[in-house]
């Protein structure tokens, strides 16, 4: 029966799509509806070809739904690929402009493949390894399988179109020209109702769980699931200008749209790149050194006053503008009070190996996950400083920033992504071990090398075009033109594009470890489940 | 009193208020008496169950459960 309802949506969003493709105002709007298209026509023809087939209904809840989490693993090792691989070419544009070819003007410079890099590391590097190991991680502590059935393979599938959705429309230039949530209207539709079904799985399988508690992991990705909805959905009230038109109009205006905006922008920070990873933290660090969290009470205090706080710290982005000062220094003082529960998690995730710190000498994946925490640890007492008025007049708009936002993104959530990975291959592929811990070590090097080198570029630069821009002569006038800065920073762009090689070139030794490992490593037996006694 | 000062005094007072209790205390029930050991088990929790589910038949664990209740198949990681 259900097939039958899947048919006529199928077919019914088969020609809405068809209609949008013929009626299309621009191009991306064009391009989006034929994917569409194609991939509803192939979901009806194959949906068809199961109906009425006889249901095969063997019960599966004495075993973890893994299936779905090794698609989330590929997808992760792959995104994050594509994105680093966008991050070090654009890197490239900006030191060496010719990059930007004239042959691709308007679809592949500097302005087009920005976004396409940023959302690429967030959302579909960053967002798939989220909802693998939130998979992962809630099935294990809830003792449960996976609420929904199938509907975890909807979210899988359905997140990976919204990827390609936005990625293909911020090269055809559809796009609503909020950081960090580029996407049109329906693009952002779309991904709401992802978002609902993924909230709905988590929660449901929570609700299953066998264990009393709630283990303070799933504390930290219920909080992203739910912020990141609500966030989503203030921040892209738009009107579309057209239903067969991607172009669509904020219904904020002025400085509420940008206090807005930062209360996302900011918050996709906050509960994205850190609670959701703090999840990850919580579960992999106690799982690879083999013993519990440092100070389970920490982590609960962590928890709260983490979400307490960051929710208030947006307004920092906007110092000096429109929004009123009261504003501005509210988001500077939550920013500086954040500091602590930001530090009181680093402290819990570094004590954890309190008594094993020698596996850091034999286990190049635990020194993954430590280095980590503390480029968490730096770059939250970094922001906070950044936040602070006097210390924003000099970093704001300038290099500096960018280097801050890496040292978190690829020191922090990277790192722990990529320990996360190397934990999860030969768990879930049931392999005795990694194909090659040197390639691990190799790993590690490139990537903490290639960071130094962005970060310490980037601080370089950033604290030189700040004072440049502010250098008065005798009598009052700047004495640097705009182009002075652009020509000061060469060196600092070539570094900083070189750092992204070698953190690109590390993630490659990733995938093809990752891939040996599935392919060559020793399996492991079945019947084999060592018992060891309790001590 | 129009929306904004109202709900301005609002939030500066009484939520203001009621947001601090409640972070107070969580921090007080974090530190209850008893909490050490419940913790301590529960802390365990990733290092159980890590190859199935835990069998349906038994729904409700003993909430004061004991340091090894819930453990069934205490095992080492993989």
């Amino acid at each position: 029966m259900s097939n039958y309802i899947k048919l006529i949506v199928l077919g019914l969003v088969v020609l809405f799509a068809a209609i949008g493709s013929n009626y299309a105002r621009d191009l991306a709007y064009q391009v989006h509806a034929i994917l569409v298209m194609v991939i509803a026509a192939g979901l009806f023809i194959w949906t068809l070809r199961n109906t009425d087939e006889p249901d095969i209904l063997t019960d599966r809840s004495a075993e973890y739904m893994d299936d779905v989490i090794r698609y989330g693993v590929i997808a992760t090792a792959f995104w994050g690929v594509v994105g680093f691989l966008a991050g070090t070419f654009i890197a490239f544009q900006l030191a060496f402009p010719g990059l930007n070819f004239e042959w691709a003007q308007g679809y592949l410079n500097f302005g087009r493949l920005r976004p396409l890099h940023t959302s690429a590391v967030i959302f579909a590097f960053g967002g798939n390894a989220l909802i693998a190991t939130s998979f992962y991680v809630v099935q294990r502590t809830s003792a449960a399988r996976l609420w929904g059935g199938n509907l975890a393979w909807f979210v899988f599938w359905g997140y990976q179109l919204f990827i390609v959705l936005a990625a293909t429309g911020y090269i055809l230039g559809g796009t609503q020209s909020k950081e960090y949530a580029e996407p049109e209207w329906y693009v952002d539709l779309w991904l709401t109702i992802v978002w609902v079904a993924y909230l709905a799985v988590f929660l449901g399988t929570i609700v299953r769980r066998k264990e009393p508690h709630i283990y303070v992991a799933n504390w930290f990705y219920l909080a992203f699931i739910v912020t990141v909805a609500m966030l989503h959905l203030v921040n892209n009230m738009t009107i579309p200008v057209s239903i067969w038109g991607s172009k669509s109009v904020i219904v904020w205006s002025g400085v509420q749209d940008a206090m807005i905006q930062w209360w996302y922008g900011h918050n996709a920070v906050g509960f994205f790149l850190t609670a959701g990873f703090l999840g990850m933290m919580y579960y992999f660090i106690p799982k690879q050194a083999e013993r519990p969290v440092f100070s389970y009470k920490l982590s609960i205090i962590h928890f709260w006053a983490l979400i307490f706080l960051y929710i208030w710290a947006g307004p920092h982005h906007l110092h000096y503008t429109a929004l009123p000062d009261w504003a501005s220094t509210l988001g500077m003082v939550f920013s500086v009070v954040l500091w602590m529960p930001s530090w009181g998690g680093m402290i819990n995730g570094l004590m954890t190996l309190s008594g094993a710190w020698d596996k850091l000498r034999t286990d190049p994946i635990i020194r993954m996950m430590v280095i980590s925490v503390g480029f968490y640890g730096m770059s939250t007492f970094e922001g906070p400083m950044m936040s602070i008025r006097a210390v924003n007049s000099l970093s704001h708009y300038t290099d500096w920033t960018i280097g801050h936002v890496h040292s978190g993104a690829l020191g922090w959530n990277g790192m722990i992504t990529f320990g996360a990975l190397y934990f999860l291959v030969p768990v879930l592929w049931k392999r005795e071990r990694l194909y090659s811990l040197q390639m691990v070590s190799w790993h590690f090097w490139l990537a903490t090398i290639g960071i130094v080198l962005y970060a310490a570029s980037m601080w370089v630069t950033g604290i030189m075009e700040g004072l440049m821009w502010r250098e008065v002569d005798a009598n009052g006038f700047l004495v640097n033109s705009f182009a002075d800065t652009v020509a000061a920073k060469f060196p600092m762009y070539v570094v900083r594009g070189l750092g992204g090689v070698l953190f690109l070139a590390g993630s490659v030794i990733m995938c093809y470890n990752l891939w040996m490992t599935v392919r060559k490593a020793p399996a492991k037996e079945a019947s084999l489940t060592v018992a060891v006694p309790a001590e | 009193m129009e929306e904004y000062t109202l709900l301005r005094q609002f939030a500066d007072s009484w939520m203001l208020l009621l947001l601090f209790v409640f972070f107070i205390g969580i921090v007080i029930w974090v530190f209850r008496p008893g909490a050490s050991k419940e913790y301590k088990d529960t802390a365990n929790i990733p290092f159980r169950h890590t190859d199935a589910p835990a069998p349906t038949r038994d729904p409700a664990k003993s909430s004061h459960g004991g340091d090894d209740n819930p453990a069934e198949s205490k095992e080492a990681r993989q």
